[in-house]
């Protein structure tokens, strides 16, 4: 289970749908609970691919980040990115390219504009579990 | 000489090199890791011939990708 704040989802979802056609990407940080994961930032990267087929987070900003994550005491929890045109769900390449078991990877698709849908999944191999989010108020 | 690795300061032995400190930080997917060192990226190709010095701070990033 992964839980983050609504205003923390809108600030993705904002960021996400600014960039469009391009898929978005970021990182997460925050907390790991007996309960799960507790998600109290969000990072906005660059997709340095500027594509709507792929993505890579811009490794300055990268680096940036993980050292706000390191000042603040957070976690790195893993990293976020959006599906424009396709469901919240890990593509081939998404799992191709998920190396860390650990992380959890968030998928947020804007296939249909009118209701995004964000989804969370531990990747190993070839094989992608839903870990549950959840958005609190 | 001291080096700071990933926020975690170190003893380490002088003559220290990148490619070595990747391996004695048992990094995982080293294929996917870049370095930098004092906030200057490291070419994956240097990473044999770039010595530590003390008081250097190095930090790994694991590439993060993926498509549609």
């Amino acid at each position: 289970m992964i839980r983050i704040s609504e205003s923390d989802y809108k600030k993705i979802l904002a960021h996400a749908e600014s960039v469009l056609p391009e898929e978005a990407c970021g990182l997460i940080a925050g907390e790991l609970t007996d309960d799960g994961k507790i998600i109290r930032k969000v990072y906005l990267l660059t997709n340095i691919d500027h594509s709507n087929e792929h993505f890579s987070l811009d490794p300055k900003e990268q680096l940036a980040a993980i050292k706000d994550m390191r000042a603040n005491g957070f976690s790195p929890l893993g990293n976020w990115h959006s599906h424009p045109e396709s469901p919240s769900r890990p593509s081939e390449e998404d799992k191709r390219l998920a190396y860390d078991s650990r992380a959890s990877y968030l998928i947020l698709s804007l296939m249909d504009r009118e209701n995004p849908v964000l989804n969370s999944f531990k990747i190993d191999g070839d094989t992608a579990e839903n870990e549950g989010l959840i958005i609190e108020k | 000489m001291n080096i700071t690795v990933a926020g975690v300061k170190k003893e380490v032995a002088d003559g220290l090199t990148v490619a070595q400190l990747v391996i004695d930080e048992k990094v995982e997917t080293p294929q996917y890791v870049t370095v930098t060192i004092n906030d200057e990226f490291v070419e994956s190709g240097a990473f044999e011939s770039t010595v530590l010095k003390d008081g250097d701070v190095v930090e790994f990033l694991y590439f993060m990708g993926g498509g549609q």
